[in-house]
């Protein structure tokens, strides 16, 4: 590696290498764990290309991508958004895309933080370990492109595109949210479906002798309920038991499932991963310049950047940057020298190892888990919290608490429930399906706090999960009682 | 296995099959949109892109989300330091300020806004301008291709791009060559052997030596003669054609009487807008005057043209005689290739329609390129009016005039001139 001194605004490809690598050398000092790396740069069209894909290089196509495109563009170009200065996805060797529009000093934050704080925050937390294979998703995603591809051609664009909107549109109930998914392996993956695709046909051409006989062994369990337990994967529900899908459909419905799987850790890691990353852009950024790697204008201009990126406005939505890198200062600091109040909430890391207690923190927890043990009285003070409550039909919010060492615990409970998944994706499982009557198929939203489904995307998506299913579908939110609610 | 760094910056262009996918999806709406820009767009603005505005609900993607409004909800809001416990906070003030980075994870499409923007390429808008207007295909290439110079074969060059190589005629020019130099180097033989027995006759053995040697030297040359040689090659040459006269000027005679309603300009402006566009392709710089008339006219901007409004009857001569005053003040024929456009309903009285006739087969049509009429209005009542009855009677390849109630019925008034192209 050449001696590193770096200065002023241009940059060239090798000088992006030799910062990625002076930051290698001081993050293995921290024992950080990485992929190996390979930057990208790119320009600002190729960075809304990754928007539309959250950052896959390679994705099957689709209008709604083209949609999603032209509003990004739109954006960009009015000057309402300003393009992220990188998007890093988690394979391995792990993808980070540059903007080329970044100047030197950009370029020194954000290959630290992408680079080395997304990179081993992906290698290390449990959720990417247990529900991502970073080795297999660029394969994958080829895969699928080529199928879908394949599908066009046989059947018909059109048709196509009506599955995939279909399908699209239940991609949020197309998650194993407790069982873990098996794993991607796209030669697998292409013998098995040759097989599902044989036995499909051979059953369907079954059904047709059959399909007059009641089978002695289905007439007597007629009644049975099916499924027994509630599904919560409705895709995979679909895939596997709709009546009058068409296998290359089944097919698509798993492609469609096992990408939204690829992106659930991240939905539930925002706050750990973007302030884990933040935490150590702004120490290696320190060290390189400590080592002389780069000169006080470089520095300035990287903290300059990495104050606004932290900055929290005030009676706003929270900043996951903030909030993040907040967060895992204050668990270095109460490892550090922690006060009688941390040792009262937090006595289980008071006083440790402080890079130990981050690792195992980082590998072990995800937002909502790491907000209930870590969060302490302090930051919340700092960050001056209050909670508010409202509920249907009243036209006002009413302050319920404010910081303090009282109201600590609740503002604690209900920041944590905010990030659970819940509170943004509504709980939908398929309770009952009528095999031997109608056929017909019934969902049941879990309602909490009574909240319900927003109606005409509710309807407008039944009709999608009709077209699917084929006969009819009913939809109820129901509460903890088991008692409906409402149905749509 | 160690870092690597890659440039990606050369590959653009991804987005494109999305983008006709949404374009294709968005057919209908996006008709609409081209709609209201004819009818908002300069005639010059024809040849660019343009940006339209897309409501959502065109392109909906809808997903099973919470409705933020039901239940009850709790929020954590970072930065108080003037409410207590207890004190009530309006919705419409929480809601402004919970804008921004949202809590939690995840952001439905239910908070954003209910249009998007985009602009649609100059090839994207055009062709779904010509979708209506039902243009022949080879037209519509023809419009939709920038050719920014026109180049016409010129023949055989020495010198050129070795892409252009031309096979044959270099064969040519070598077999040519190599005939020459054989027959040259066998006078050159034939003369140095003759030289070989003068000088053996002579009997100097210097001298029969001096030219043995010569002989011997001019037969070492044989096979010398190269099969190919630079000076053979020749190259297909393509030479920039200017056309005698790049510019031309475009005449736009509207009626504007109030009988001319919303539609029939509607009609008039598609018309005027594909004259300018084929006009455009031809011809370098393109001058638009815009004339309307009710019983007087005026030359005016384009967008009183489309947009005033004027009482009166009709005199068409009045526009006519307009036309020919500008063109001998402004745009003498030998400098300019003149269009004429009419749009009317075809109300004209009296002795107008054929003074206006007459005015125009007589003084107008010598000096112009083209002059084409398109009667706008409803159905039954064309072909029968006045001024239809009046223009009849002109005959010259220089006119054409046609009645138009759709729009697709545009294209057929000005096929003729379409035709025309070589």
């Amino acid at each position: 590696m050449r001696d590193l001194s770096l200065s002023g605004s241009e940059w060239t490809l090798d000088d992006l290498l030799a910062i990625e690598q002076a930051c290698a050398r001081h993050a293995s000092g921290y024992a950080l764990d990485t992929f190996p790396n390979q930057m990208e740069v790119i320009t600002s069209e190729q960075m809304l290309d990754g928007y539309v894909s959250g950052g896959l290089p390679v994705n099957y196509g689709h209008w709604s991508f083209g949609k999603h495109f032209l509003i990004e563009n739109a954006k960009y170009r009015s000057g309402e958004n300003s393009l992220a200065y990188e998007i890093v996805i988690n394979t391995n060797p792990c993808i980070a895309y540059l903007m080329e529009d970044n100047s030197l000093a950009m370029q020194a934050l954000v290959i630290p933080h992408a680079c080395i704080g997304h990179n081993s925050f992906s290698k290390g937390n449990y959720l990417f370990r247990q529900w991502t294979q970073p080795e297999a998703i660029l394969d994958y995603m080829l895969f699928a492109r080529n199928y879908v591809t394949e599908c066009e051609e046989r059947y018909g664009i059109d048709r196509v595109e009506r599955t995939l909107d279909a399908l699209h549109a239940l991609r949020d109930q197309g998650l194993d949210k407790y069982k873990r998914p098996s794993k991607l392996d796209t030669r697998k993956e292409r013998a098995e479906q040759a097989k599902r695709l044989l036995a499909a046909q051979e059953t369907m051409r079954q059904a047709e002798y059959y399909s007059l006989v009641p089978h002695p062994a289905e007439a007597a369990k007629a009644d049975a309920v099916f499924p027994l337990n509630p599904e919560e994967n409705l895709l995979y529900f679909i895939e596997k038991h709709a009546p009058k899908l068409e296998p290359w459909q089944r097919e698509l419905a798993r492609i469609v499932r096992k990408i939204a799987q690829y992106f659930y850790p991240q939905r539930q890691t925002q706050v750990m991963n973007e302030g884990w990353a933040t935490f150590w852009h702004h120490r290696l950024i320190n060290d390189m310049y400590d080592a002389g790697q780069i000169d006080q204008g470089i520095l300035l201009e990287c903290l300059h950047s990495h104050t606004n990126v932290i900055r929290q406005r005030e009676y706003s939505g929270v900043n996951p940057y903030a909030l993040g890198f907040a967060a895992w200062n204050e668990i270095k600091r109460v490892c550090e020298k922690p006060t009688a109040e941390d040792r009262e909430y937090l006595p289980d890391i008071a006083g440790k190892d402080w890079l130990e207690t981050f690792h195992d923190t980082m590998q072990n927890y995800r937002d909502e888990s790491f907000l209930l043990q870590f969060l302490t009285p302090r930051l919340v003070r700092d960050f001056k919290m209050m909670n508010i409550q409202t509920r249907e039909g009243l036209d006002h919010w009413v302050v319920s608490d404010t910081a303090g060492t009282e109201s600590f615990k609740s503002i604690r409970s209900q920041l944590s429930a905010a990030y659970r998944l819940e509170a943004s994706m509504p709980e939908i499982s398929v309770v009952r399906y009528a095999r031997d009557t109608d056929r017909k198929l019934v969902l049941h939203h879990q309602s909490y706090d009574g909240k319900m489904l927003m109606a005409t995307q509710a309807q407008q998506t039944l009709k999608h999960l009709r077209s699917l299913w084929g006969f009819d579908v009913s939809l109820e939110s129901v509460d903890q009682s088991g008692m409906t609610l409402k149905s749509y | 296995m160690t870092s690597v760094i890659v440039d990606r910056r050369s590959q653009n262009g991804k987005s494109t099959g999305n983008r006709q996918r949404v374009l294709k999806r968005l057919n209908g709406a996006l008709k609409a949109q081209v709609d209201k820009l004819v009818a908002r767009h300069k005639l010059q603005d024809t040849d660019k892109g343009a940006e339209v505005t897309i409501e959502r609900k065109d392109a909906t993607e809808p997903r099973l989300i919470l409705e933020p409004a039901s239940g009850a909800s709790g929020r954590i809001i970072p930065g108080n330091d003037k409410y207590r416990v207890g004190d009530k906070i309006s919705n419409s003030a929480s809601q402004a300020q919970g804008r921004g980075s949202g809590q939690g994870a995840g952001d439905g499409d239910s908070d954003e806004e209910d249009t998007f923007r985009f602009v649609l390429s100059r090839e994207e808008y055009l062709s779904l301008l010509f979708d209506e207007l039902e243009l022949p295909a080879l037209v519509k290439k023809d419009l939709l291709e920038i050719d920014e110079s026109k180049f016409r074969r010129g023949g055989v060059v020495r010198y050129g791009n070795p892409g252009n190589v031309c096979v044959v005629r270099t064969f040519k020019a070598s077999i040519g060559r190599r005939i020459a130099a054989e027959a040259q180097r066998e006078e050159a033989l034939e003369a140095a052997a003759a030289a070989v027995a003068v000088a053996r006759g002579i009997g100097t053995p210097a001298l029969v030596q001096a030219a043995e040697l010569e002989l011997k030297e001019l037969g070492d040359r044989t096979g010398e003669i190269p099969f190919l040689d630079p000076i053979d090659l020749r190259h297909r040459s393509l030479v920039e054609v200017q056309s005698p006269c790049t510019a031309a000027v475009m005449f736009c005679l509207m009626d504007v009487s109030s009988s001319m309603d919303e539609n029939r300009k509607d009609l008039a402006k598609r018309f005027f807008m594909l004259l300018y566009l084929f006009l455009t392709r031809k011809y370098k710089k393109v001058d638009l005057v815009f004339i309307r008339h009710t019983d007087e006219a005026q030359e005016v901007d384009e967008d009183t043209f489309f947009n005033g409004t004027q009482a009166g009857s009709t005199k068409v001569r009045s526009a006519l005689a307009k036309m020919k005053e500008i063109i001998d003040s402004r745009y003498p024929a030998s400098h300019y290739n003149i269009f004429g456009a009419q749009a009317s309903d075809g109300d004209s009285f009296g002795g107008d329609p054929t003074e206006s006739s007459e005015f125009l087969l007589s003084q107008l049509l010598p000096a112009a390129r083209y002059f084409v009429y398109a009667e706008v209005g409803d159905r039954p009542m064309q072909g029968s009016t006045s001024l239809w009855t009046a223009y009849r009677t002109i005959d010259s390849d220089h006119f054409n005039m046609a009645a138009v109630s759709a729009r697709n019925e545009v294209y057929p008034v000005l096929a003729k001139l379409f035709q025309k192209e070589p």
